[in-house]
């Protein structure tokens, strides 16, 4: 692959914690190759930041394969960047321009605070799961796994909706800050598998409930959150996540 | 020597008379007893919620955010049970066999055998946790052969295994939050190891938000920390991977087991220039389809498309006509370095091979063209038609190639070249997964573990799941009945005093030396000698160069490192810091180590030590052991040999010709 060297510029949202405010700061960089990853990029302005003495930007990432969900930033305004299906730590900089200028953000919603630079705390989405996105069985209590045969087509749409990588892109996506996709997620890998039926109403129940008590807004339909995940997840999850609520709230109250 | 504690009697029924013989703790005395978790990937994630269900009172720490991140998320092709559900000849036997013989003699048979009697039963635990596992389209689960093994025992889903896995433990896990069995502190991580009585009673863990130190104590601390492949830099782990919770128990007296055991896995995407952070590796399976090749004439500078059929070795198949692409790792990574030292290499750095699916994508379309029944068929439409076939097997693998190397493998063949990946060796611990130090256990990657000096594909989540599901809950209350006399613990005692003070003070020295170097460029270096000279062939010089130049750079990092920013805040350049600085005292007793065994066997291979033809030779009269290192100060380790004992198993040298 041919590859060549860009110079960019870039306006970096800086923040020391969660208790001060934070401003968008200029940097160069120069000489930046178009093989080189977007996390890959920073880790260059960083080792210069360090040499000229200053603090190297913080920004939360591990894996950099796009599978375990912790990178997490705006690029020009858009979650994880400009390519479909794809986390910041697999977006290269071949999908960029010599002389662009590229603005870079932590996620922005009432249930993330930043805690620093483009760091911010997702910690809601693990109270979610403990609503209840989780099947009840203990070690030890299992029955032999072909004992029950599932559709292949079923098994295949609950891994779909299992490929969520929990990293927010959804929420920040959302004019309305919106966990759903999230949750549906969640709810329809559960939901689709005859392990998860028997706590499917009050899966549902729950999870929506320590949604809204987290502070995430409410689903408008817009599709922004399905455009721009990275896995895929599809927006057909959250009409299943309303049917299985709805059910849910009308059983229950009889 | 080293005792290991392996029970009695014969291998196959060691495991169930363990489990009928070993102490219980009722049900009242365990809410008394907390148990300390330090990690929460599969392994730590699996324990901790399968103790909580029991009814201890767990605390669990990991340094990402949340627990579901952990490096066991990225594995990607599966995981091996002895279900034999293909009715193809699978056994327990087999599975312990195949482990065995993989591992090139040098694992404990009583613990692998127990490893696959677990192995079933993993499977039916993640299933009823709803673990999405591949299926036919009979509802039956799907396996594939994976690793070269002769049977179908793996599991998996799509290329996403490990996270699905992790996702099930992980949701247990939040289960037993939620129930209040068990504390979960993320963003939090290990900086001692606190030891009362000869006894591990807790540890010394950061706030990574706040930089605050807390202690924690517990009746058991378990350390369930991963890997430390990121020793020699790049390697295939998630950037945060890290030794310095096993490395900090090693310090406290925590022997570490077979530390040189690296393995190199032979198909990940080359280094592409000095930016490289970390490497992708391509799964395995790959080479069920893909052909090896690299050019026959030396710098060929031609496009691999152009270069003839008869101007190519397939440098594999020529070696190893009885296994061809599919000899085990530590063999398919020796000889693509081998081609490359040579010459032959491939790409712009000359560091890469050819793994060619050219002639799969043909042999596939002709059998679909058959299918079809289209006679006549042009060559284009095979090609077509195998193509979908190809993209049907490893779609996601040919697009994380194209996304990080910008080139179309369905056209022009992968370039690949071997990358560090998984590490054998850490710390030593007996039948019970108990470490030397009483009341410290070690699960995981991060023990030295069952898979001797070679680990096959698809056992590593095998193996955190076993420890973790199945055999903690057993070995820990055969410790803890004896300890329930022992309430609460405080963190006034002095000894917690003492080893948080210590930590403090370290901290404050990596603050103060404001040096001109960034942490990152001395973890680059560390990387470079390690992969020069303790990589995938190691030879008495190098080791002993290596071991000078550490030392070296360790007296180089405490006095010129420069870490920006403050203590009591967040700040990810501390934390690599604290890393590297275990990095640099770790990479020098794997030199050690390397350097002891003079001989060559599963990933380690030392050059002085192989047959006429440059296979690897093992001595197993002088080296049948697992070497133990005791920390004794500064630069000093001292040896404690356990004896690897085969009583089921004849030893034998691998062949794969
Ligand atoms: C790319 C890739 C693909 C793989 N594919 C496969 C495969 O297909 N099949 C297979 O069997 N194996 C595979 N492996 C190997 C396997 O994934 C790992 O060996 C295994 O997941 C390790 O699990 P673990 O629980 O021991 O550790 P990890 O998952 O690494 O978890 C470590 C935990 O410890 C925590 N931690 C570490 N240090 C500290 C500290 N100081 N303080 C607090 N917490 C700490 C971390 O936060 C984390 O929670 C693969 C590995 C890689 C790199
Ligand atoms: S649904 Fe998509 S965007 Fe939302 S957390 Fe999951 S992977 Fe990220
Ligand atoms: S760093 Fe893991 S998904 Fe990006």
């Amino acid at each position: 692959m041919e590859h060549k060297s860009i110079n960019l510029k870039l306006k970096i949202w800086r923040q020391s914690n969660s208790q001060t405010s934070g401003s968008f700061k200029t940097y160069t960089v120069n000489d930046v190759s178009t093989e080189m990853s977007f996390l890959e990029m920073i880790d260059v302005l960083n080792e210069k930041l360090i040499s000229e003495g200053s603090e190297p930007i913080a920004f939360d990432h591990d894996c950099r394969e796009g599978i375990c969900g912790a990178c997490s930033m705006y690029i020009n305004g858009r979650p994880h960047g400009p390519m479909n299906e794809t986390t910041t730590c697999q977006l290269h900089m071949r999908a960029f321009n010599d002389g662009e200028t590229i603005v870079i953000e932590p996620w922005r919603a009432n249930a993330f605070t930043v805690l620093k630079d483009l760091v911010v705390d997702r910690s809601s989405f693990d109270r979610i799961i403990q609503a209840g996105g989780f099947i009840s069985v203990n070690t030890g209590n299992a029955v032999d796994a072909n004992s029950l045969p599932i559709e292949k087509s079923k098994a295949d749409a609950s891994f779909a909706a299992a490929a969520c990588i929990g990293c927010g892109a959804c929420v920040a996506a959302c004019k309305n800050s919106s966990a759903m996709l999230f949750v549906s997620a969640k709810v329809t890998h559960l939901a689709l598998l005859p392990q998860g039926s028997p706590e499917r109403k009050i899966r549902a129940l729950n999870m929506v409930a320590q949604m809204d008590k987290e502070g995430f807004g409410s689903c408008t339909n817009t599709g922004a959150c399905e455009a721009i995940c990275p896995k895929g997840i599809s927006i057909e999850n959250i009409a299943r996540l309303n049917k299985e609520y709805l059910m849910a709230g009308l059983t229950s109250e009889k | 020597m080293v005792d290991a504690k392996i029970p009695t009697g014969k291998l196959s029924e060691k495991w169930t008379d363990y489990k009928g013989h070993c102490k219980l703790v009722n049900p009242a005395n365990k809410r008394k007893l907390e148990i300390i978790v330090v990690g929460t990937g599969l392994a730590g994630a699996s324990a901790a919620a399968s103790l909580g269900e029991l009814g201890y009172q767990v605390k669990a720490f990991c340094f990402q955010d949340s627990p579901r991140r952990a490096h066991s998320i990225a594995a990607q092709g599966g995981i091996n049970a002895a279900k034999n559900y293909q009715n193809d000849g699978d056994s327990i036997y087999r599975l312990f066999y195949d482990t065995i013989k993989g591992g090139d003699y040098r694992a404990r048979e009583a613990n692998v055998h127990r490893l696959a009697e677990v192995s079933a039963n993993i499977i039916d635990q993640c299933v009823a946790q709803g673990v999405p596992f591949a299926r036919e389209y009979g509802g039956l689960l799907s396996n594939r052969s994976f690793g070269g093994t002769q049977v179908q025992r793996t599991f998996y889903a799509a290329g996403q295994t490990g996270q699905q896995l992790l996702i099930g433990a992980y949701q247990a896990l939040e289960r037993q939050i939620s129930l209040g069995n068990v504390k979960m502190f993320t963003r939090h991580e290990m900086h001692d190891l606190v030891i009362i009585d000869e006894k591990a009673k807790g540890i010394i863990a950061r706030d990574l938000i706040t930089g605050k130190l807390e202690k924690h104590s517990g009746h058991a601390v378990l350390l369930c920390t991963g890997g430390y492949g990121n020793v020699f830099y790049l390697s295939t782990n998630a950037m945060g991977s890290n030794v310095t919770a096993a490395w900090k128990a090693h310090k406290k007296g925590a022997y570490f087991g077979n530390p040189c055991f690296t393995q190199i896995h032979p198909t990940c995407i080359p280094v592409s220039g000095d930016h490289q952070s970390k490497l992708t590796l391509m799964s395995e399976s790959l080479r069920n389809d893909g052909r090896i090749w690299v050019p026959k004439q030396k710098a060929d500078e031609r496009k691999s498309v152009d270069i003839p059929e008869n101007e190519r070795d397939y440098y594999l198949e020529r070696r190893y006509p009885a296994f061809g692409n599919l000899v085990p790792r530590d063999v398919a990574s020796r000889a693509a370095k081998e081609r490359c030292d040579a010459g032959f290499g491939v790409g712009t750095s000359k560091q890469a091979v050819y793994l060619d699916f050219a002639a799969a994508i043909k042999r596939y379309g002709k059998i679909e063209a058959g299918k079809l029944a289209l006679e006549n068929s042009t060559d284009e439409t095979i090609i077509k038609l195998g193509k979908e076939v190809v993209k049907e097997k490893y779609g996601n693998l040919f697009d994380m190639y194209e996304k990080i190397t910008g080139e179309n493998p369905y056209e022009l063949p992968m370039r690949i070249y071997p990358a560090v990946h998984y590490t054998m060796g850490g710390l030593w611990v007996d039948y019970e997964l108990m470490t030397n130090v009483k009341g410290l256990y070690c699960l995981g990657e991060a023990n030295f573990s069952d898979h001797g000096a070679n680990r096959l594909g698809a056992s590593a989540l095998m193996q955190g799941l076993a420890d973790g599901y199945f055999v903690i809950p057993y070995t820990v209350g055969n410790y803890l009945a004896d300890e329930i006399g022992t309430t609460n613990i405080s963190v006034n005692h002095p000894a917690f005093e003492e080893a948080e003070k210590k930590v403090a003070e370290r901290i404050q020295k990596l603050m103060e030396i404001k040096g001109t170097q960034s942490v990152e460029s001395f973890h680059k270096r560390l990387g470079k000698i390690m992969w020069d000279k303790c990589g995938m062939a190691r030879n008495a010089t190098g080791l002993k160069e290596a071991i000078i130049e550490i030392q070296q750079l360790k007296k180089e990092f405490w006095q010129q490192v420069r870490i920006l920013g403050s203590i009591n805040e967040m700040n990810p350049e501390l934390d690599k810091a604290g890393r590297v600085a275990d990095f640099i005292e770790l990479g020098e007793l794997m030199c050690i180590d390397a350097l002891n065994r003079a001989e060559s066997c599963g990933g380690h291979f030392r050059e002085e030590s192989q047959t006429d033809d440059g296979e690897a030779l093992r001595h197993d009269d002088k080296f049948m052991y697992v070497a133990n290192w005791e920390y004794k100060g500064n630069h000093h380790w001292e040896m404690q040999k356990e004896d690897l004992n085969y009583e089921v198993v004849k030893p034998s040298q691998r062949s794969y010709k």
